[in-house]
């Protein structure tokens, strides 16, 4: 739908995808109502490129990037990773698949076995694919892997609760850039952890990704975060995607007004600047109801009359620039 | 301004079994009236447990081992329990980080917000569910009459949280103790809370400690800050001199590890990367001799091994740092 760069074909292609889960009732448990935590997503992403997906709780950002990876599956819509559809792979042909997609989750704390050693965590994925002539081989990969993430490879026999925040998300990385991934689904890598290790991981990211060429579905909340690592960012609201744009675009010239008021409400650590905020009114309405017409309607402090009745659609308004928005109807409207 | 509280060589240790861990350790910090403090530091330097020991709420293991706690001239240390009770949540209200947690699940948040004033105020229960109601519509729930018959699982966590605040405000304290209030927020619903915190501050003349780890929220907050490491303050300034000139290597390091909006750098270009604090926290149970930050400073010098630096006052301007490269042993600045 949206720009994919330049290098033609995009590494990942996701079209119109959906994710409903059943609400049950009664003694039955008949499906009531469903709650829309997908809605109509479409997304691509170059080869070693980084697409951030922004939003806020609730927003579907985490359950978009579990469809991807078919830890859930999704209600309809296309997943197209180099040209094939992931949906439609048996089992086993998406366990090789995985190879090339992996998955950095956001609380190392609960991803990681604890009763594992780390040398077996980050080992794992080379023993299940068969990776290496052997066991000794697979450990001498091990130990470049942790050296690699700015570990001690002789840390690698102590067990995940011996180690920081930070350095189990080390591990973590470690384990997902075994396998040599093109793309790695990062769900809200750095937001469990300390500032200052932030950094330190942050940082990591963006030198594998310089020296490997990986592409990165970076989901996160903080938009300053994003903007160190994103080259392009596409913003969540109740299930679908409200604006997209290259980072510069979106951080320069935010059009939809959930955008700026996401980006207005970023605490500045900075006393000496003046801000000036539009404090959002209420709470974000539920994807199990969501308002009729655009979904920010509700809490949109620039809402027309036509908001509430019509959903209005993502349209391209400049070069690579999308937004769901009245009030930027595209080039081609012309009201 | 007069002086609300003066906390002084504060210090609240936990016995574990593998030894004594010393969760704050040494600190003394003083908030005045209609001034916001704000405490800043990562998980696990003590901020959280100094906040519980200003009422003396630690939990065992933990036990304020040594400091005085100065409420409005009174020593809270050398208070029975009975009276310290008439200070807590009446004169010191507490607002916690996890409002999902704090509440309680079965009674209504309307009955939960007035159970402080039928206990501290000897209000009638009536009397008391209507003042909760009117406290509901001062922390911007809306339609306060009928959710204060709601239970706290049918309520958003900022919704939550508003009654937290509703509660802690019931007894018109003087001084609300906040720990990381918005941290478990959203970003947009985090900039409702501190909105209205700041104002309910200024219409109820609020003093305020706020406890934070994000940056951004301290400085759009505080009057003034203290930074905390491994269980001690290492500085404590004005908001805009700390900002503006950090003292002490770690606040200087913190300040260049959080990304800004707007600093990332140009389009095509590398991506920036951030100037992060190499290392980690240290272990509360293995604490290296000397600084506490001294093995991850990068100005570390042979005698920040052998000696903790005291808070000392610095020359120019009125605030304190931790450092020897400000201050010699002695406490003499350099």
């Amino acid at each position: 739908m949206s720009a994919a760069g330049d290098a033609g074909r995009p590494l990942l292609e996701v079209a119109d995808l959906r994710k409903y889960f059943p609400i049950r009732r009664g003694i039955f448990s008949s499906v009531s109502s469903w709650v829309r935590a997908v809605d109509g997503v479409s997304l691509r992403i170059a080869a070693g490129e980084t697409l951030a997906l922004v939003g806020e709780s609730g927003s579907g950002k985490t359950t978009t990037g579990r469809c991807i990876l078919r830890l859930l599956e999704p209600t309809s819509g296309s997943v197209r990773f180099d040209g094939i559809d992931l949906l439609s792979l048996k089992p086993r042909a998406m366990r090789r698949m995985r190879r090339q997609i992996q998955v950095v989750f956001q609380d190392p704390y609960a991803s990681l076995n604890p009763r594992m050693r780390i040398r077996t965590i980050v080992r794992e994925p080379l023993d299940i694919h068969g990776i290496g002539a052997n066991r000794r081989e697979r450990d001498e990969m091990v130990a470049a892997l942790l050296r690699r993430v700015g570990l001690d490879p002789g840390m690698g026999d102590r067990y995940p609760h011996e180690f920081s925040g930070g350095q189990r998300q080390r591990v973590g990385v470690a384990r997902a850039l075994a396998l040599k991934p093109r793309l790695i689904i990062a769900d809200e890598p750095v937001s469990s952890l300390d500032v200052s290790v932030q950094a330190q991981v942050i940082n990591l990211l963006i030198d594998l990704q310089e020296e490997f060429k990986i592409a990165y579905l970076f989901i996160a909340h903080d938009l300053a975060v994003v903007e160190r690592i994103a080259d392009r960012v596409a913003v969540m609201y109740l299930g679908q995607i409200v604006e997209e744009a290259a980072r510069r675009e979106i951080f320069k010239n935010p059009l939809h007004p959930y955008t700026r008021a996401l980006l207005q409400a970023i605490p500045i650590p900075d006393p000496s600047r003046a801000r000036e905020r539009q404090v959002l009114r209420g709470d974000p309405p539920s994807p199990a109801q969501p308002p009729p017409g655009c979904r920010f309607h509700t809490r949109c402090p620039s809402a027309v009359a036509e908001c509430p009745r019509v959903e209005p659609p993502l349209l391209e308004v400049g070069p690579g620039h999308w937004v769901a928005c009245h009030l930027h109807p595209g080039p081609a409207a012309g009201r | 301004m007069p002086r609300l509280l003066e906390v002084t060589d504060l210090s609240t240790h936990f016995a574990t079994a593998a030894g004594e861990v010393r969760a704050v350790d040494r600190v003394s910090l003083h908030v005045d009236e209609g001034e916001t403090l704000g405490l800043v530091g990562e998980s696990g330097c003590g901020k959280s447990v100094l906040a519980l020991s200003l009422l003396r709420l630690v939990p065992p293991p933990g036990r304020i081992v040594s400091g005085r706690i100065v409420w409005k001239g009174t020593d809270l240390m050398r208070l029975p329990e009975r009276d310290l009770r008439r200070v807590r949540g009446r004169e010191v209200a507490l607002v916690f980080q996890e409002p999902a947690t704090a509440l309680n699940p079965v009674f209504t948040v309307g009955y939960q917000i007035a159970e402080g004033l039928i206990v501290h105020k000897m209000m009638k229960k009536k009397e008391a569910l209507r003042e909760a109601a009117r406290l509901m519509e001062v922390v911007r729930i809306p339609d306060p009459a009928r959710r204060a018959v709601e239970y706290p699982h049918q309520m958003s966590g900022g919704m939550r949280q508003r009654v937290m605040i509703a509660m802690a405000l019931a007894c018109r304290p003087s001084l609300l103790v906040a720990d990381e209030p918005t941290t478990a927020l959203d970003v947009t619903i985090q900039a409702e809370i501190l909105d209205l915190l700041m104002s309910l501050k200024r219409e109820f003349r609020l003093s305020l400690i706020l406890i934070s780890h994000n940056l951004g929220v301290i400085a759009e907050t505080a009057d003034r800050v203290a930074v905390m490491y491994a269980g001690r303050i290492v500085e404590e300034a004005a908001t805009r001199q700390l900002f503006a000139s950090p003292k002490h290597p770690y606040t200087a390091g913190l300040l260049r590890s959080i990304p800004r909006l707007g600093e990332a750098g140009p389009e095509d270009g590398r991506k920036r990367r951030l100037a992060a604090i190499e290392g980690t926290v240290p272990d509360l149970l293995a604490m290296p001799k000397g600084c506490a930050f001294g093995p991850r400073c990068p100005d570390v010098m042979p005698e920040c091994g052998e000696r903790v630096p005291a808070l000392r006052p610095l020359t120019a301007g009125d605030r304190a740092v931790a450092c020897f490269k400000h201050h010699d042993a002695e406490g003499r600045p350099r």
